[in-house]
């Protein structure tokens, strides 16, 4: 038995323990935080003095089997070498710190046991990123840091503006997911398994494979390349990181100024070994991580609020990790990583101090408002440049213009579909697709190519349907649950497979989609109006029922370990290679899947309670 | 009041809404006033219910609060059925009884604030706000911005406006949207009423739009609305106006409309009107829920009037008088110095202490050496005619890395954050396991060096800067002090050392910092006012001349300046070396007392503190209480005013030997050198405003931490360096944050005057703003009438005499074991 396993335990039993935890006693639940972080800290220090002292191996072993299937294994898989070591310092060190720092800090806040829930589960979705031997278990721990930075984004869930802007971040988290789900799906095609990092770093192994498959190898250092920029706030995601520093200042220095935002550089670091003989790869990332450097530093420094000022300064480092990957300076890339994290952690945790300090700077000089280098351009460009930074470059604007509105315009075409249309031209089609699936010999294989291609189609129309959705929840839900059959049908046309493997994939659907849909019942009894419209915050007065939901979300949008997960990733080894439209669909219709379930489960319970005006905040604080 | 069917009257509107706005300055000039200042001229509770219609404000606590406070005998029962019979008459008082107690709260109708400007989203779908708000805020912050940017705005000497039109001129790039609304801002002038024209079309609803579009961020408006009326505010001054704001606003919302819609195709928010909404400032009916949290409140306040009532009654006597006093103390009226003062006297029963406004009756700007702007060290609404300069500072100021923007730059951020970086991981580390004082300290003993030189006196060479006079001629010395020891009745029997002692705190990661200092020297430390006024009644020449107005203070007297940091519970004081030697041993003695009272006001305190043990020995929680200052990642350095509920101006006779549960402000004055008033109409010209704004800031943000508070300050993001916001795209939050004031119970200010009932109602009616303050009931008024003994209240106008009922006074030898075992408000108490 090796030691590995427990880093991942120790986050996990500590999780677990706190939810058990009554919500009042505040000693108990940081005390036990405290031990479990604590732990944590110690066993690897100790670890990490072990491994030094026998001269620093690269470790890998394969844990457990989740599920098998001929031609298909997925297996939970642990890797150690130096990246996962310096993230593991810097990871265990701040996570205590902030932990210790909280215990005091968030005295009396109401949601003292959620946020130190959270900080938890955040931290055991750290470790098992980056412990993580193969991609699958990456994607475990990157959907739970997800999820995680979703619920403190929004920890002050009775105000618009964080679950605004908790939504916003999601959406961002949901495309670098995708673009992990689609390199998944062509690796699995590149190397017929589910490969280890370690066979990564076999130059022979990956070199054979490249020279045969350049298209695909480019194909999967993109969407790696995609994946690690939204997560790190590169080009053009940066929007996000400053809009997520809305939970209390530890969380947004742990999150955001440190750990969870260098997981992208992470990502890039672990496939390194993969990119690294793509040269037009690695020219890509180079000047992708210039431009955001060059771009990020503008905004930086016209940031009048200290807490975006540090994060765009933040993303401009990262932006230079990614130049110094691409370089080839992988070690400098870490030891950068590390400094930067410890430096906007720091910054940020003593941002407050900031009006005193500079007050009294300024008070004692003059020359504060010095000149800058922007003085000595022309005026034209002067004010051109500073006002492109004061709006960010567009870039939050871009997001939604060039990628939620066109979706949202798709939905609104769709307004003509009632409940009842719905039901009545769906469930006979879905019928139809059954019978045609029972008599699959009777179809021409090239008609089964194209009936993927409808079914899978249609299952986006209905999550379209369902994120453009105004007025009926219940019905978005069902929607959405819908769209998985859907992908089943579609995928069963694709290629011949066991039943089991639709059955694995929809069991988890089915039981998460009817408790989802018992909590919307329920609430609409109790209160009425459950409209889509708006937010209601329907969490103030039944936290238990919006605490089922969640977990009802977690499970239709197949979150990690759920049964669906391992049915998601496995029905997409049945698209071929050369499916890409088939791929993209699939692909879409699950991002576009996850932010329909976020947007219910948003609009339902989160933001100011629609019926308490007097007791919450305006909607612009 | 109703503006429907005047005209609209641009320059009218934008006055009464500036009005309204809240008028909180920037962070570092926080001074605590009434939060609904706007609604004074009222009486209380109309007030408050208008208020709450009209803009959504929680003004009380809730029916179910309310309740829970009766279940816990905090409101008592004779006192709710005493209430309910004088607003409702006996019959009614069962039914009444059944109804605060038991019926459910009505449904609350929406607040009038909102609903015009709703029907852009309700008829037109679309959301202004948040199409607007992120480019306007911004846009604000660059402008306004202190000293945050590292490129600051690029065009600041200008106006807001033509700042603004000037960079759209000339630039590629613009903040609207559309080409149409650009243009026509270029071109200029846009007045208010032509954009109103556009985007409204009728002009019955103008004023109440832009109250609508103001109040969607009252935050950002308010700032701009203070910073318009007082520039002087900010450091780095900026030239901008409601009025700028609103046009710019205006044509924001235009251009959101336009690039919706197309340019100009769209009709104004009037012409779809389907139901008018309710006009804002019609007239407002007390529901049913207001009469009973009217009740309520009334319950609330007189259960605990009663006890403090009852309670100087029975203390009230001839005090034992020590033959020698060993010293005399003068502390500020601050509530914190409340329980100081009792253990100075209890360490040392031959001393004798005074409360009086902390910046003793001397009032000038301050400039520190290398200083490059000057300070106010006085009330907020004095302004000054001298000014005060420290000389020959010795100890440099500090600096901290960590704050320097090279930080934030890629070529220096990327040597930095791979050395500083790792210095930070230790930095923080340090910082969580032993907290010390740091650079980013905010310090009380940093507002003035300890052995500087300040220049009190005006001599012939010394002349004139920055259009003041440097120093006080010795006639305005003499009368400065002569005012001060009148006011607080300290004209005989002089200790040989007199100590005056301002006070200040110390906080760090605080931006509120600057309202835990001396609200009386306009939120900083009191250290210089202290060493001030000692340094004039220490000049012989103003003691001659003292002499000759009866004020005799012996030779052989000193007066000592000190500061007492409120946070740290530490004292400093100052020039003690120019002491005669004999005062000098005396002085070593009293530090010793100083030094005792301090370590146990530092216990008393900690029984809030759930970090803190308070069964420990007090010099060890002392101690701890001194780490907790400088923690990083403590919310609560110290709290502030919370709780504060009381203002007694009279002799220390009247409150010796009573807990008071640091809840009280208290004003030294003798009746019997004062029969007209004269230095009672000052005391409460003062007392009334800060003493009263502090209590109803607190009472505000208590009841509506969300509206009228700024919320929790664990996610606050500082803005611009003048105030801070949620997240990055927040609108700006006055107000107290909720760490301050959660253990405050929403009380008005009862302020009891020692002296005869007519005295006091012709000394009130003087001054028309004070008056307001008792007549309508923001502050409510007991008299002490010093020869009868007798109560009288203030109400509607009159004295009339009021008895409390009869209540026994607890009494208890030592408060140490109640401290360390409550956690709550505790009663009063005779210490015997």
């Amino acid at each position: 038995m090796s030691i590995l396993p427990f880093f991942i335990l120790i986050p996990l039993a500590g999780y677990l323990l706190s939810l058990l935890l009554p919500a009042k006693r505040e000693t108990l639940i940081s005390g036990l935080s405290f031990g479990v972080v604590g732990t944590h800290l110690a066993g690897a220090l100790a670890f990490l003095g072990y491994w030094l002292l026998n001269g620093c191996p690269v470790l890998n072993e394969k844990d457990f089997v989740v599920f098998t299937a001929p031609g298909y294994e997925f297996f939970i898989d642990l890797y150690f070498d130096k990246i996962t070591a310096m993230y593991l310092f810097v990871g265990a060190f701040l996570t205590f710190l902030v932990t210790m720092y909280s215990r005091f800090y968030m005295h009396r806040e109401s949601g003292y046991k959620r946020f130190f829930n959270t900080i938890l589960f955040f931290y055991l979705g750290y470790n098992i990123t980056i412990f993580s031997g193969n991609i699958e278990t990456l994607f475990v721990g990157w959907e739970i840091l997800g999820i995680s930075s979703f619920l403190l984004i929004a920890f002050y869930r009775d105000r618009y503006l964080p679950v605004k802007n908790a939504v916003k971040v999601f959406s961002i988290y949901r495309i670098g997911d995708v673009g992990l789900i689609l390199a998944m799906w062509m690796s699995h095609h590149l190397w017929h398994e589910n490969i280890t990092f370690l066979k990564l770093s076999n130059f022979d192994l990956v070199h054979e494979h490249l020279q045969s498959h350049s298209v695909i190898g480019a194909f999967i250092s993109l969407m790696i390349l995609v994946s690690a920029s939204a997560k790190s706030a590169q080009l053009p995601f940066s929007s996000w990181l400053p809009r997520a520093m809305e939970g209390p200042t530890p969380s947004s220095a742990i999150f955001y100024g440190s750990l969870s935002v260098h997981l992208g550089v992470f990502l890039m670091l672990r496939t390194y070994l993969f990119w690294e003989h793509q040269f037009s790869i690695r020219i890509l990332i180079g000047l992708s991580g210039l431009l955001s450097t060059f771009v990020a530093t503008g905004i930086a420094r016209v940031q009048s609020s200290v807490k975006s000022q540090i994060a765009y300064a933040s993303i401009a480092q990262i932006g230079l990790i990614f130049v110094e990957m691409a370089l080839g300076f992988e070690n400098l890339a870490i030891f950068h990583f590390a400094g930067n994290a410890f430096l906007r952690t720091y910054q940020l945790l003593v941002s407050p101090s900031v009006v005193s300090y500079l007050i009294r700077e300024q008070f004692y000089n003059v020359s504060f408002r010095g000149r800058t280098i922007e003085a000595l351009y022309p005026a034209k460009l002067r004010n051109t440049l500073y006002m492109l930074s004061l709006k960010e470059w567009n870039l939050d604007s871009l997001m939604y213009r060039y990628l939620w509105n066109p979706l949202k315009w798709a939905g609104n075409r769709l307004n003509f579909l009632t409940l009842n249309r719905v039901l009545l031209f769906f469930i006979p089609a879905y019928i139809a697709g059954l019978i045609c699936l029972a008599n699959d010999r009777l179809i021409p294989e090239p008609v089964h190519r194209v009936l993927a291609g409808v079914f899978s189609l249609l299952g986006l129309l209905m999550v379209l349907k369902s994120f453009t959705e105004r007025r009926k929840a219940r019905m978005s839900w069902t929607l959405v649950v819908m769209n998985h059959f859907w992908i089943a049908l579609s995928i069963s046309f694709n290629e011949h497979f066991t039943y089991s493997h639709v059955a694995l994939y929809l069991s988890g659907i089915i039981v998460a989609g009817i408790v989802g849909y018992q909590c919307l019942s329920r609430l609409k009894r109790l209160e009425g109006n459950i409209n889509l419209d708006q937010f209601h915050g329907h969490s103030y007065r039944h936290p238990r029922i919006a605490l089922v939901f969640l977990l009802a979300c977690l499970g239709v949008s197949g979150f990690p370990l759920t049964p669906s997960f391992v049915g998601e990733d496995l029905i997409f080894t049945h698209i071929h290679e050369d499916q890409v439209m088939l791929a993209f669909f699939t692909a879409l219709s699950l991002i576009i899947d996850g932010l329909a379930i976020m947007r219910i489960y948003a609009r339902v319970f989160l933001g100011p309670h629609a019926k308490s005006v007097y007791d919450m905040a305006y909607r612009s604080s | 009041m109703t503006t429907r069917p005047a005209p609209f009257d641009e320059d009218e509107v934008l006055h009464e809404l500036k009005h309204y706005l809240p008028a909180q300055a920037p962070l570092k000039d926080f001074i605590h006033h009434n939060t609904l200042h706007a609604f004074q001229h009222l009486p209380f509770y109309k007030a408050i219910q208008r208020a709450s219609a009209l803009f959504g404000y929680k003004v009380s606590l809730s029916l179910s609060e309310y309740r829970a406070a009766y279940a816990a005998g905090q409101i008592k029962e004779t006192i709710l059925e005493q209430k309910i019979r004088e607003r409702k008459g006996e019959k009614a008082l069962a039914d009444w009884k059944d109804r605060l107690l038991h019926a459910p709260p009505d449904a609350t109708t929406l607040p009038r604030i909102g609903q015009l400007r709703a029907n852009w989203k309700r008829q037109y779908r679309i959301d202004l706000d948040s199409l607007v708000h992120p480019v306007l805020f911004r846009v604000l912050c660059s402008y306004l911005d202190q000293g945050i940017s590292i490129w600051s705005f690029p065009v600041a000497d200008q106006r807001f406006l033509s700042a603004l039109r000037e960079m759209e001129k000339n630039s590629f790039s613009s903040f609207f949207r559309t080409r149409r609304v650009r243009d026509l801002f270029i071109q200029g002038p846009c007045t208010i009423t032509e954009l109103l024209t556009q985007l409204v079309g009728d002009e019955t609803w103008f004023a109440q739009y832009l109250y609508d579009q103001q109040f969607a961020h009252q935050g950002w408006s308010g700032m701009v609305s203070a910073i318009e009326d007082q520039p002087q505010t900010l450091l780095d001054q900026r030239q901008i106006s409601v009025h700028d704001l609103i046009v710019f606003e205006l044509l924001l919302e235009m251009d959101a409309l336009d690039s919706q819609f197309g340019a100009g195709a769209w009709e104004p928010l009037a012409r779809r009107l389907q139901d008018a909404p309710p006009a804002l400032f019609a007239d407002v009916n007390a529901s049913g829920l207001d009469d009973m949290l009217t009740i309520w409140q009334e319950a609330y306040e007189w259960s605990y009037y009663e006890d403090v009532l009852t309670g100087l009654v029975a203390n009230y006597g001839p005090k034992p008088a020590p033959a020698e006093k060993s010293f005399q103390a003068l502390f500020c009226i601050d509530d914190r110095e409340c329980s100081f003062r009792r253990y100075v006297e209890q360490f040392d029963p031959e001393c004798e202490t005074f409360g009086t406004p902390g910046f003793f009756n001397v009032e000038f700007f301050y400039k520190p050496q290398d200083g490059q702007y000057l300070t106010k060290l006085c009330p907020a609404p004095v302004t000054p005619k001298h000014l005060v300069k420290e000389a020959d500072a010795k100890s440099a100021r500090e600096r901290d890395i960590h704050f320097t923007k090279h930080a934030h730059s890629f070529h220096s951020g990327w040597l930095i954050s791979q050395t500083l970086g790792f210095w930070s991981a230790f930095r923080l580390f340090a910082n969580i396991f032993r907290p010390t004082m740091t650079p980013a300290t905010a310090s009380s003993f940093k507002h003035m060096d300890k052995h500087a030189r300040l220049t009190v006196e005006h001599g012939a060479t010394d002349g004139f800067e920055d259009g003041l006079q440097i120093g006080f001629t010795v006639p305005e010395m003499v009368a400065r002090v002569e005012g001060l020891l009148k006011s607080i009745g300290l004209v005989r029997e002089f200790a040989p050392l007199i100590y005056v002692v301002g006070h200040g705190s110390s906080s760090v990661n605080n931006p509120h910092y600057a309202a835990y200092d001396c609200g009386a020297c306009s939120g900083r430390a009191g250290s210089v006012n202290a060493r001030v006024i000692c340094s004039m009644a220490n000049h012989p020449e103003v003691r001659a001349q003292l002499r000759e107005r009866g004020i005799a203070i012996p030779d052989t007297t000193d007066f000592v300046g000190a500061l007492h940091d409120t946070t740290r519970d530490e004292i400093m004081f100052y020039d003690e070396h120019k002491l005669s030697p004999v005062n000098q041993q005396r002085h070593s003695a009293n530090e010793i007392t100083f030094a005792k009272a301090l370590d146990y006001n530092a216990k008393e305190r900690s029984r809030r503190f759930a970090s803190i043990d308070t069964r420990l020995s007090a010099k060890r929680i002392h101690e701890l209480i001194k780490i907790r200052s400088v923690s990083l990642f403590e919310p609560r350095p110290e709290l502030n005013h919370a709780t504060n509920a009381l203002c007694i101006v009279g002799k220390r006779d009247l409150t010796k030997g009573l807990f008071l549960d640091r809840r009280s402000f208290m004003n030294s004055y003798d009746y019997q050198i004062d029969p007209d008033g004269n230095y009672l109409f000052s005391i409460l010209k003062a007392a009334a405003p800060v003493c009263g704004g502090i209590n109803l800031e607190y009472f505000f943000s208590r009841v509506d931490n969300q509206k009228l508070g700024a919320g929790s300050k664990l996610p606050h993001n500082v803005m611009g360096l003048f105030g801070v916001a949620n997240g990055i795209d927040g609108d700006l939050r006055p107000g107290l944050p909720v760490q301050m004031i959660e253990v405050h119970d929403p009380v008005r200010l009862l302020m009891i005057v020692q002296h005869k009932p007519e005295v006091v109602l012709k000394t009130i009616q003087r001054a028309p703003e004070t008056y307001e303050w008792f007549n309508h009931e923001w502050v409510r008024l007991v008299v002490f009438h010093p020869e009868t003994e007798a109560l009288y209240l203030f109400k509607d106008g009159a004295f009339t005499p009021y008895t409390p009922a009869q209540g026994q006074l607890r009494t208890i030898q030592d408060i140490t074991p109640l401290v360390e075992t409550h956690q709550e408000n505790l009663p009063v108490y005779a210490l015997h």
